[in-house]
């Protein structure tokens, strides 16, 4: 791309970049939930869409998760492009029926008659000593359910695509981003471009171990690879960018070299969506591995809010390092 | 008029919530206190008139703005202090902070930040005292916020067709987080809501901590005599921000009241008013007020001095508490 064309651009104004552009382009696409009006819920991924579209296309709402999101399912079958929010993912587990029990079968259960275009938004906020109600990441939960497409973009560039890719897909999509990367900067391209769903992406290439990292453990797996390029160990980083399908294709082209794979993701280990990779992994790319592969997530444990426990509970690029040290080392 | 006992009760229990919550302002700014908190400060009759009517046996169960409730409900200060600072000795041994207090020893089982969560958690503690033929209350607090969650009519529903003994208090400051109540609701009508399910529901001041302590009153009795629960929606205002002391100062900039606004229910400040009912009726005077000030002053910055020195809990204890073992 020309930089002529692009500028720099944090993780959340390409959100918003997304959204002024597929509202301008789509006039069926809309967007509610709570807190479109405030930046304490939603930063500044909302900036000047009422203002250009009106409180008619973009919506904030009552506290009442289960109706808003019903509502956005009822919509798209109804000739809109929807697209519900949640500030935190936390919240929308009031919403639960009209996603898993409706949205998503619905193509399904009635023979592909009708599809659901929406986008189902959650953003991860946590941190801060907010506690247990207010910290989770539960792309897993969404990731079991076979008619939903789930989506972690982990860059500007991506979160931008992936939004347009969600909005133009003709399927219910869970879009989750985290607040973490919000101030994120890379040249985004000013155009709109879609990201594909289902494509993960080579963020650094390597040679001595694959870390395969989900949204916000993708991008310490840069630092984390950066920082071990120092100590003369290659690390080849995947950001597999969407969670539902996942490219497994990727990451076994990756470790046919490696030979190697750390996976890591910011939630709870049992029954996560590295667990889903592990085991694809496994059972198709027994014969690259040299060592068994290893996964850094968090404890299974709600988030605490002591801050010393707080600061025990989360991972970031340091233990990647020492993960991956151990386990060369070891073989 | 009530008795001079209870008036003093409900004085103190008014006073010692508002200083505890002003105490927390300072280290927030300081960012000693790092947890986000819902201060009450304005909406202390409620609480204090509500807490007076209960026992020990009977239950409470709350949302984010909870400090109130909690000490209401005889929690401990000491502990809800220690709680905020993430130490071991606090409520929730650090593991909660502001947004999840308990106090089981007096029946405050739990407050929790999901808008709506609770309710049905109340209705839960309703049911065990109807199963049990035990003469006890649950109360249920929740936000004018929360009335946009269908699980509160279901819970009024069940509540009321089983004939539990709980009492819905529907604490209305007139807005939920940047949106006034106009935004979210198509009538300003909280208290009617219950009536459809047969539930005797009021409409009252919220600031008058006299009123509200009459009605919790007869509400108790209501529910102890088995006839079902009662909605009380209390009319009220926070004097600070949604979270933090001032959301402006906060950066966030979600307080979008009037000013003046701000300042006409400041005139309406529930304990200056009860002050005043309490001089003109010769129950305290000036030199008592400064006294039972100065003395839960004093008690509160002691424990703010102890709960700073206390031990964080160990990491090596991070997941302990998942399962009970
Ligand atoms: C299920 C859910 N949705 C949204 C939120 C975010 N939230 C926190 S407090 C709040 C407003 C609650 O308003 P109200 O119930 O009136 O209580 P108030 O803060 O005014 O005391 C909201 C929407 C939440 N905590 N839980
Ligand atoms: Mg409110």
């Amino acid at each position: 791309m020309s930089s002529k064309n692009s500028r720099k651009l944090s993780y959340s104004l390409a959100i918003n970049e997304a959204l002024h552009q597929m509202m301008e382009f789509d006039s069926s696409v809309f967007l509610i939930g709570q807190g479109v009006k405030s930046p304490w819920y939603v930063g500044n991924t909302c900036n000047g869409l009422i203002e250009k579209y009106s409180e008619k296309r973009v919506i904030d709402t009552p506290i009442s998760e289960n109706a808003i999101t019903g509502a956005a399912v009822g919509a798209a079958l109804s000739g809109m492009r929807s697209i519900a929010v949640h500030p935190r993912i936390d919240f929308m587990m009031y919403a639960l029926d009209p996603i898993i029990n409706q949205a998503a079968n619905w193509s399904y259960m009635f023979g592909g008659k009708v599809s659901v275009p929406v986008v189902i938004w959650g953003i991860i906020n946590r941190g801060g000593e907010q506690g247990a109600q207010h910290s989770q990441a539960l792309q897993a939960l969404f990731s079991h359910i076979p008619g939903l497409k789930v989506v972690m973009p982990s860059t500007p560039y991506d979160a931008k695509g992936l939004m347009i890719s969600a909005i133009k897909d003709d399927n219910p999509v869970v879009y989750i981003d985290d607040r973490w990367l919000y101030k994120i900067e890379e040249m985004v391209p000013e155009k709109i471009y879609s990201v594909p769903i289902g494509k993960g992406v080579i963020r650094k290439r390597g040679n001595d171990v694959t870390i395969a990292g989900i949204s916000y453990m993708a991008s310490e797996a840069v630092k984390a690879a950066n920082e071990l390029e120092k100590h003369n160990i290659s690390s080849e980083v995947i950001d597999m960018r969407t969670v539902k399908p996942l490219d497994i294709d990727l990451v076994l082209q990756s470790i046919k070299k490696t030979g190697r794979l750390i996976v890591t993701e910011a939630a709870w280990l049992t029954g996560s969506v590295s667990a889903s990779i592990v085991a694809e992994v496994q059972n198709r790319g027994f014969k690259y591995l040299k060592a068994p592969i290893e996964r850094i997530c968090l404890p299974d444990c709600p988030a605490p809010t002591s801050g010393p426990l707080e600061k025990e509970y989360y991972i970031n690029s340091n233990d990647i390092i020492l993960k991956v040290k151990k386990l060369l080392y070891k073989n | 008029m009530q008795s001079k006992i209870i008036l003093k009760k409900l004085y103190r229990k008014m006073l010692q919530i508002r200083l505890c919550e002003e105490s927390f302002i300072i280290p927030i700014l300081n960012k000693e206190i790092r947890c986000p908190i819902h201060l009450y400060v304005g909406e202390e009759a409620i609480s204090a008139g509500i807490g007076a009517v209960l026992n020990n046996k009977d239950v409470m169960f709350s949302n984010h703005r909870s400090h109130g409730h909690y000490l209401s409900k005889g929690g401990e200060l000491k502990e809800l202090i220690a709680e905020i600072y993430g130490k071991e000795t606090g409520c929730s041994r650090g593991r909660g902070g502001s947004m999840h207090l308990i106090y089981p020893k007096t029946g405050f089982l739990g407050s929790a930040p999901i808008v709506s969560g609770t309710i049905s958690l109340a209705v839960g503690s309703a049911l065990s005292f109807k199963i049990r033929n035990k003469k006890n209350v649950a109360v249920s607090f929740f936000g004018d916020g929360a009335t946009g969650e269908g699980v509160l009519f279901e819970s009024m529903n069940f509540a009321s067709l089983k004939k539990l003994p709980l009492i819905f208090v529907c604490e209305n400051n007139l807005y939920a987080t940047h949106l006034q109540i106009l935004e979210t609701h198509a009538k300003d009508n909280i208290w009617e809501m219950a009536k459809p399910f047969g539930i005797p529901s009021f409409r009252i001041d919220g600031n008058n901590v006299l009123e509200v302590f009459e009605k919790a009153q007869k509400a108790v009795k209501y529910c102890k005599s088995g006839k079902g629960p009662v909605f009380i929606e209390c009319i009220t205002y926070r004097l600070m921000g949604h979270v933090g002391p001032d959301d402006n100062i906060q950066g966030n900039h979600t307080d979008i009241r009037p000013k003046k606004e701000i300042e006409a229910w400041k005139k309406r400040d529930p304990i200056l008013k009860f002050e005043k009912y309490l001089l003109k009726n010769n129950v305290l005077n000036k030199k008592e007020i400064e006294d039972v000030k100065n003395k839960i002053q004093k008690k509160i910055e002691e424990y703010h001095n102890i709960s700073i020195k206390e031990e964080y809990p160990l990491t090596k204890n991070l997941e302990k508490y998942v399962f009970k073992k």
